[in-house]
């Protein structure tokens, strides 16, 4: 069982859009994961049944007994996160800013602050439209931990794929180069980097390559909209031959993209040319390298 | 008065918003930009401005001390995130799932285990006339961004009289990051784009506004692609629309080069006027 990861670095590139194209033309032979939990659109384009639900636990939450304070303020001496402000001359703690340290209950004197198990999202394994097994995830809002989250979708993924005997997990990685991406990356084959020809997709691509050559993991590239700036396009090129990365393959700037999303389809069910032709080759190059 | 630009879905335009609107207003005041996408900064690409001062910043992070520690274990049994182990004779710590709490540190019992600084990432301060420009980028590596823009956020305050107008380019999705961009802001711009991803994610990041009580509007980047879902979706909620930007092919290939677009496209500069009259708008009906 081969583990592929799609990443961008830079959100907006089509990372999504290409993604579900390629699971699409994997048919049966893939299990999906969505690990861009944080904003996860997967689900718009591949018809998920949402057929098991479940409740994520991750972390924890202070909560101050009101009863048992006696206003010391000790608690709140040492909070580094300035999570337990003074509203009307009761401490309370704001859970958007506690991390869950579990500090401040063993300071307490009066031993009046719980910590509790806190409730950061909720994970899916549905039957897509292509007859497979998605694994996907929607985070709580302003929710800490997302990358515990992004390693549970994975891991579920994994088991999944090696329970029902597929080839490969097809994994749609989060944006940035932060933990939700590392939990991503973490235990890949293969990394398909999606970049664009714009400068900022050129400096989003070099930082989060630096995050993959740390790992070492072989990465091959797909350059989204490469007509857009033929000059950028070729620095992109000459940045991964540089860098060993295959160039998988260039897509070309077209409104098709965003027609088909609005469709509630991926790309290859609605373009029968040029797109479909590339990206059909594209994902047979990227099972040959993987 | 701070406004935070931000987004639940990736690659809809808050950069180029940010960076277009901060130009603008410079034109006729003084203006901060702050790029808090800590995790891929982008602003710094469009905005051509001198540097004035670079700071490395740090966390801290526990440092253990073998001479005085009685490994008694304690530490580890406080870490909530695992960032303390004791195995055999020896304490190890990992710096990347610290939180710097300070509970293993202040509740050592022989003092063992100080914090010492460790860099997260770079803080850098450009200026060209009215316009000031803070970038934040973290190191490779790091995981957490929240600290880093903590401390970003930190410098500006800092720095700058409360009566400047300072825009914030905030990172995407709804988690901590986006959560400590904008807990602070008076208002903030979610910039969307017309198509079900953006219309998904723009409830997302809809509903984390509302959770924090912030005042909030729209602003549609690539208007004419898609469909009408995000027009009729924010006339529902009562959201208003600030401004549409266009979307025109010449626009996506000024960003690619790293251009500003308002002054060579007057379609963006229109839309501009709108959306600083309504900043304008509330900036008076704070002050009376």
């Amino acid at each position: 069982m081969k583990e592929i990861v799609v990443i961008s670095g830079k959100g907006g590139t089509g990372k999504t859009s290409i993604t579900a194209s390629l699971a699409y033309l994997g048919g049966k032979d893939i299990v999906l994961a969505d690990c861009d939990v944080d904003a996860a659109d997967m689900h718009l384009l591949m018809q998920p049944d949402f057929g098991q639900a479940k409740d994520f636990y991750s972390g924890l939450i202070a909560e101050i007994r009101q009863d048992d304070c006696i206003q010391c303020g000790k608690c709140a001496d040492i909070c580094r996160f300035d999570a337990i402000p003074v509203i009307d001359g009761k401490y309370i703690v704001d859970p958007l800013s506690c991390e869950g340290c579990g500090y401040c209950p063993r300071v307490c004197p009066t031993d009046a602050i719980d910590m509790l198990d806190m409730n950061v999202g909720k994970w899916y394994v549905s039957t897509i439209k292509t007859g497979t097994t998605m694994v996907h995830a929607k985070l709580g809002i302003g929710a800490d931990n997302s990358g515990k989250l992004v390693a549970h979708v994975k891991n579920e993924a994994k088991r999944i794929a090696e329970e029902e005997d597929k080839e490969i997990v097809l994994v749609d990685g989060s944006p940035g180069v932060g933990c939700p991406v590392v939990s991503s990356l973490s235990g890949a084959k293969f990394v398909v980097l999606v970049t664009e020809p714009t400068v900022s997709g050129l400096h989003d691509l070099k930082r989060v390559y630096e995050l993959v050559d740390k790992f070492n993991i072989p990465a091959g590239c797909i350059i989204n909209k490469a007509d857009l700036n033929p000059q950028v396009s070729a620095e992109i090129e000459s940045f991964l031959k540089q860098e060993n990365i295959g160039h998988i393959a260039s897509l070309p700037y077209d409104e098709n993209f965003t027609a088909a999303m609005t469709q509630g389809k991926t790309i290859v069910e609605y373009d029968e040319n040029n797109l479909n032709e590339i990206l059909t080759q594209s994902w047979a190059k990227i099972k040959q390298i993987a | 008065m701070k406004i935070a630009i931000a987004s639940g879905k990736g690659g809809t335009g808050k950069t180029t918003l940010s960076t277009n609107l901060a130009a603008y207003l410079a034109e006729k005041q003084e203006v901060v930009l702050v790029d808090l996408d800590v995790e891929e900064p982008n602003s710094g690409l469009f905005i051509k401005a001198e540097l004035l001062r670079e700071e490395e910043k740090y966390k801290m992070i526990p440092q253990w001390n073998p001479d005085t520690c009685i490994l008694c274990g304690n530490c580890q049994e406080v870490c909530n995130f695992h960032a303390v182990l004791k195995l055999g004779e020896q304490i190890m710590v990992f710096p990347e799932l610290c939180h710097s709490c300070y509970a293993c540190s202040e509740l050592c019992p022989t003092n063992s285990l100080p914090m010492v600084p460790q860099k997260m990432g770079e803080l850098k301060h450009f200026n060209s006339g009215t316009l000031s420009f803070i970038e934040s980028r973290l190191e490779i590596g790091q995981e957490q961004a929240v600290p880093l823009i903590r401390q970003t956020n930190k410098y500006v305050e800092e720095c700058f009289s409360e009566q400047v107008i300072k825009l914030f380019d905030s990172p995407p999705g709804t988690s901590c990051p986006v959560i400590e961009a904008t807990k602070d802001a008076d208002f903030i711009i979610l910039v969307t784009e017309p198509t079900p991803f953006g219309l998904h994610d723009l409830t997302l990041a809809v509903e984390t506004m509302r959770e924090l009580k912030k005042n909030f509007g729209v602003v549609i980047n690539r208007h004419g692609i898609g469909n009408d879902e995000v027009e009729k979706y924010c006339s529902a909620e009562n959201i208003p629309l600030l401004a549409r930007i266009p979307n025109d092919r010449q626009i996506a290939e000024l960003y690619s080069r790293g251009e500003l677009l308002y002054k060579k496209i007057p379609g963006v500069k229109e839309q501009l006027d709108l959306l600083i009259h309504h900043i304008e708008g509330l900036e008076s009906a704070g002050e009376r």
